[in-house]
């Protein structure tokens, strides 16, 4: 990934980082344009890139659904409109009620882009990635214990508030602080293998959720369980050592908000029968 | 001759925002009049400086109206009434001029002219993306040369005119646009765009600690800017 502020060759960037896909041959909506982009991540729906927003100082990521071109034009227009509007109207609702995303800045559904605030800092991934590498530099462990206690309450308070995010991995956890050395890693997605060292500061930082791209507006606690059911997959699937730390953030989660309790015995039973619910009755 | 700030906005470069700030005004009624009449010399955004938080409540809703001008999918006819309307969070124009536009006791003003070619509303119909390609590409062949009546709006032009007809003192703009908040009264903006109250919150399971939101901070810069970003995601999806 390379750095945003970076003034080198986009094109060329983007051919060797995205040249199995489609991404070169689309055609970015009004008014942007490639040179004043810098690709970020992509995703299987969103193409994200950097770029500046009002004023030439404001960084800002620009998430881009194009249009796919095997669905029919109509449906196509539909669909991305609808999805992008959700996940819009979720990152306004947390944004009012205070739980940290990134802000809404601007947009245009029709168009299919979105443009939201840049979020300065590394993953959990990242973190746990760099800590399950024995990287644990000054007071790690309590530090890390730490963090996990804020990501229960993170993710306490956006249930709380009656959306789930439906897509809960520790690479959509972000960390607030200063970015990891390998460059800003706002990305939403896992492609990013931040071996990171992350300074010291970034376990002191606030979480962050991001990619709301399949969030929902829900108080079911079995969709909240599934949330925690992925997430603690997510974990499990850094690194082994990683696992025991989700315990605390189930304690902090279960203390976080009326009705957490009831959510984590319904994990319980996620647990048993995975992700999808049986449908057999 | 009224002190101009000009603004170019990321992505619209070519299409500079001309920003004046007024204090103590004393002819708003006039200035209004001229809007209500229509009076094609006064094609300006006035707005009430109180109702503006931040410079980039201002420029987001200038992003916004720009946009939705050039991709021919304004709902207003004019690409300030458009500024103006983007300001509000609902679909009603009149509102919004009631609400952000000047009124005839306004003391405090903010006027924006819009550096378009001159468009009597596109006239292209619906905004496919078709003709929003062109709107990106920046203004060359497109906006009916028909109309270009007032293609050469430059700085020098605002801050005469404006000199000329607004009775007021003109205050300097800084160049982040840092003053443009300054006769804002956070309390009505809070209204407008139904914030709550502030302190209070509006939420009902909220412990202090670490709600990080808008209920929280104590310092004004933070405040505003927690607004700010609500704001612009409610200016974002409005209407829609």
């Amino acid at each position: 990934m390379s750095p945003p502020l970076d003034p080198t060759p986009v094109d060329a960037d983007a051919d060797v980082d995205v040249d199995t896909d489609t991404a070169p041959l689309h055609t970015l909506p009004p008014p942007f344009n490639l040179s004043a982009l810098t690709p970020l991540t992509q995703g299987a729906e969103a193409l994200v890139y950097t770029t500046t927003f009002l004023t030439s100082s404001t960084h800002v990521v620009l998430k881009y659904r194009p249009p796919k071109p095997y669905r029919h034009p109509t449906l196509d227009k539909r669909l991305t409109k609808a999805r992008l509007l959700a996940e819009a109207r979720v990152l306004v609702k947390c944004r009012r009620e205070g739980v940290q995303v990134p802000a809404v800045l601007g947009g245009d559904w029709e168009e299919g882009w979105l443009v939201l605030e840049f979020v300065e800092g590394g993953t959990v991934r990242g973190v746990l990635d760099g800590w399950a590498e024995g990287v644990r530099i000054m007071g790690g462990e309590e530090k890390v214990w730490a963090l996990m206690g804020r990501v229960g309450r993170a993710v306490g308070r956006l249930h709380e508030v009656g959306v789930v995010h439906g897509d809960l991995t520790t690479s959509n956890l972000m960390v607030r602080g200063p970015s990891p050395p390998e460059g800003r890693g706002g990305g939403e997605h896992m492609q990013r293998q931040a071996q990171s060292d992350p300074e010291p500061d970034i376990l002191d930082g606030e979480i962050v959720l991001i990619d709301f791209g399949l969030a929902t507006q829900s108080v079911h606690e079995e969709e909240r369980a599934v949330d925690l059911y992925v997430l603690e997959r997510a974990f499990a699937a850094t690194h082994p050592a990683a696992e025991h730390l989700f315990k605390e953030v189930l304690r902090a989660y279960g203390e976080s908000f009326k009705g957490a309790k009831v959510v984590l015995r319904r994990l319980e039973d996620v647990r048993l029968r995975g992700r999808k619910r049986s449908m057999l009755g | 001759m009224a002190v101009v700030r000009t603004f170019h906005l990321p992505h619209y470069e070519a299409y500079p925002v001309h920003i004046c700030l007024f204090s103590d005004v004393t002819n708003a009624a006039f200035l209004r009049r001229q809007l209500l009449e229509a009076n094609p010399e006064f094609d300006y955004a006035f707005l009430d400086a109180s109702m503006i938080l931040t410079p980039t409540h201002l420029l987001t809703a200038t992003f916004l109206a720009l946009h939705s001008t050039l991709t021919h999918r304004a709902k207003t006819r004019t690409p300030h009434s458009e500024l103006v309307f983007r300001l509000h969070p609902n679909n009603n124009i009149g509102e919004a001029y009631r609400k952000f536009g000047i009124h005839d006791t306004s003391t405090h003003v903010i006027a924006v002219k819009l550096g378009l070619p001159y468009s009597g509303g596109g006239g292209e119909g619906e905004g496919g993306e078709g003709e929003g390609e062109e709107g990106g590409k920046g203004g060359e062949g497109k906006d009916g040369d028909g109309e270009g009546i007032r293609t050469s709006v430059s700085a020098a032009s605002v801050s005469k005119h404006l000199g000329d007809h607004v009775q007021g003192t003109s205050v300097e703009i800084s160049a982040d646009g840092g003053n443009l908040g300054r006769w804002c009264d956070v309390g009505k903006v809070r209204k407008v765009y139904k914030l709550g109250d502030g302190k209070a919150g509006k939420g009902k399971g909220k412990r202090g600690g670490d709600v990080g939101g808008m209920d929280g901070v104590d310092g004004d810069g933070d405040e505003r800017k927690e607004m700010e970003s609500v704001i612009m995601g409610i200016m974002t999806i409005k209407g829609s």
